[in-house]
């Protein structure tokens, strides 16, 4: 039972690479429906912008920075009724996701808000010399001009998932994570371990380089 | 055809209280350091900045009564070139020329034979599919200015259009904008720190500095008589101050000449005639959108001179 290899129970290991990837899939949709609004609200609600109000920008840049101070463990275990309320479950794949969009939707809405911060003002009043709403500003303008900004920003805040994930897998979400906790480090089966890190590893490296690859394809400065 | 007046507070120091009348189809410049005010000034017309109080009456339109989708008509109608260019750097140089026609919701089968026409107008036909990185500043402010014209606005507003250029690449896009305002009417407004500019370009010309317009007139006065002293020290930078006279002790008077005048022995004939000697202080020919035009300083002395005076009037501007 102790053989090196004896310990990797592969069925094991590729159910968890499954549930690994379907955490990361389902959080990383929701977080980019969530978070790309929100990221949009807190630049058009900042000074100088169309929506500026700072009441708006406070509540919403607050909001944000509680979300974000929380550790994303306490996160987990606080958000536990909320979870069982909208999927009805707080375990498996499913009971994680809401804790993870939770965690990083705020993440990548600030890095939205910082891409679309990166767009050349005198773009912005061009466009809106044109006679363009505050929608076409958006949509038209400042979006296809901060894509590559936040198309860098997805890639960034999936990486951060990938890790999110892993720590999910202390409240029983299952996962790699999951794998590597209780194989790995409780039963102290080290070849668990490196197995799971490894795919990680590779998991991170597949989206930083797909993410660097996109931003080139969309970036014509 | 549009009054601009603006009183700004004094709580607002970027603009205090200027006064300017632009007509319909002039170029008008408006000179000053950065930080006068120009670039606050000029986003008064199209609403990106609005008054504190004060009137600004754009083509008959108080700004101070526009807003939602009055303000963005408007718009169409007073559009903008900038300095670095202002380019969506995600569209392809036809596509950033459609982007107005498509904000005022153009008949998409119209935008783009609508958009060949302006490439075609502005030199850059042949470069519909490229994207701005690809183009070079002269091009980048050409694909601006066909941008600007997609609506068939009235105003063509230009903030240190060409603050960014070489000056070769200057002198075309100076040209460009004079062939708009000639061909197709445009009221131009241009906004400059470089006396150059105005040189070339503008018919008048105001003079910014602190919020506060302290000159204004005929662009060839100003560059050969400025009367205020921040509008000397623009001509300085400029190295176009050669104007400035020598001490004489007797009676100084500034004289322009235009068209044939140039050509002709007036200071001699006038000098015959009154039995008054012109002593020439400075001179120069100064090259003007409106032609050539040539400026003297003379010292009166012995003679008639009133009548000298009368005689030099007959044939170009005056001013003691």
């Amino acid at each position: 039972m102790t053989g090196v290899s004896g310990n990797l129970y592969w069925s094991e290991i590729s159910r968890a690479s499954l549930e690994t990837l379907a955490m990361l899939g389902g959080s990383l949709a929701l977080t980019i429906l969530f978070g790309l609004p929100l990221g949009i609200l807190l630049f058009l609600t900042s000074p100088g912008q169309p929506w500026a109000s700072r009441a708006a920008s406070g509540l919403l840049g607050f909001a944000v920075n509680l979300l974000r101070a929380v550790p994303f463990i306490i996160l987990l275990i606080v958000m536990i009724p909320l979870t069982v309320l909208l999927v009805g479950t707080s375990l498996g794949v499913l009971g994680a996701i809401p804790p993870l969009v939770v965690g990083a939707a705020p993440f990548f809405a600030r890095l939205v808000e910082t891409a679309l911060r990166e767009v050349d003002r005198s773009t912005v009043q061009a466009v809106q010399a044109m006679g363009a709403t505050t929608r076409e500003l958006v949509l038209l303008a400042l979006l296809p001009e901060a894509l590559p900004g936040i198309v860098a920003g997805i890639t960034i805040t999936a990486i951060t998932l990938v890790s999110f994930t892993a720590m999910a897998g202390v409240v029983g979400a299952g996962g790699l994570g999951d794998l590597a906790i209780r194989f790995g480090y409780q039963r102290f089966q080290t070849d668990v371990m490196i197995v799971t890190v490894v795919l990680l590893l590779l998991l991170v490296q597949c989206l930083q380089m797909m993410g660097d690859r996109l931003v080139r394809y969309f970036s014509h400065r | 055809m549009h009054r601009v007046y603006k009183h700004f507070g004094p709580d607002q120091p970027a603009l205090a209280g200027v006064d300017l009348a632009v007509t319909h189809g002039e170029i008008f410049g408006i000179i000053g350091r950065s930080g006068a005010g120009k670039s606050t000034l000029v986003r008064l017309l199209n609403g990106l900045e609005r008054a504190d109080s004060g009137t600004v009456i754009v083509d008959g339109v108080d700004m101070a009564d526009v807003s939602g989708s009055a303000l963005r008509t408007l718009r169409r109608r007073v559009q903008m070139i900038f300095q670095n260019f202002g380019l969506l750097s995600s569209r392809t140089v036809a596509q950033n020329v459609a982007l107005p026609l498509r904000i005022a919701g153009a008949d998409l089968a119209g935008i783009d034979g609508r958009v060949a026409d302006l490439l075609h107008r502005v030199g850059l036909i042949d470069y519909a599919g490229k994207y701005p990185s690809q183009l070079s500043g002269g091009q980048k402010q050409r694909v601006g200015i066909a941008r600007a014209l997609a609506t068939a606005p009235d105003i063509l507003l230009c903030d240190e259009a060409t603050s960014a250029l070489d000056p070769e690449t200057t002198a075309s896009i100076l040209a460009l904008i004079a062939d708009l305002n000639r061909e197709l009417g445009l009221t131009i407004i241009v906004i400059t720190h470089e006396m150059d500019v105005v040189r070339q370009l503008c018919d008048r010309v105001a003079v910014l500095h602190n919020g506060r317009v302290v000159e204004s007139g005929l662009v060839s006065d100003i560059f050969f008589t400025p009367a205020a002293q921040e509008t000397r020290a623009l001509l300085t930078d400029a190295g176009a101050d050669g104007a400035m006279g020598i001490a004489f002790p007797g009676r100084v008077v500034h004289l322009a000449l235009e068209g044939e005048a140039l050509a002709e022995p007036v200071l001699t004939r006038i000098a015959r005639a009154t039995g008054v000697d012109f002593t020439i202080l400075a001179s120069r020919i100064g090259h003007f959108r409106a032609g050539s035009v040539g400026q003297f300083t003379l010292g009166l002395s012995g003679g008639d001179q009133d009548a000298a005076l009368a005689a030099l009037a007959d044939q170009g501007r005056v001013r003691e």
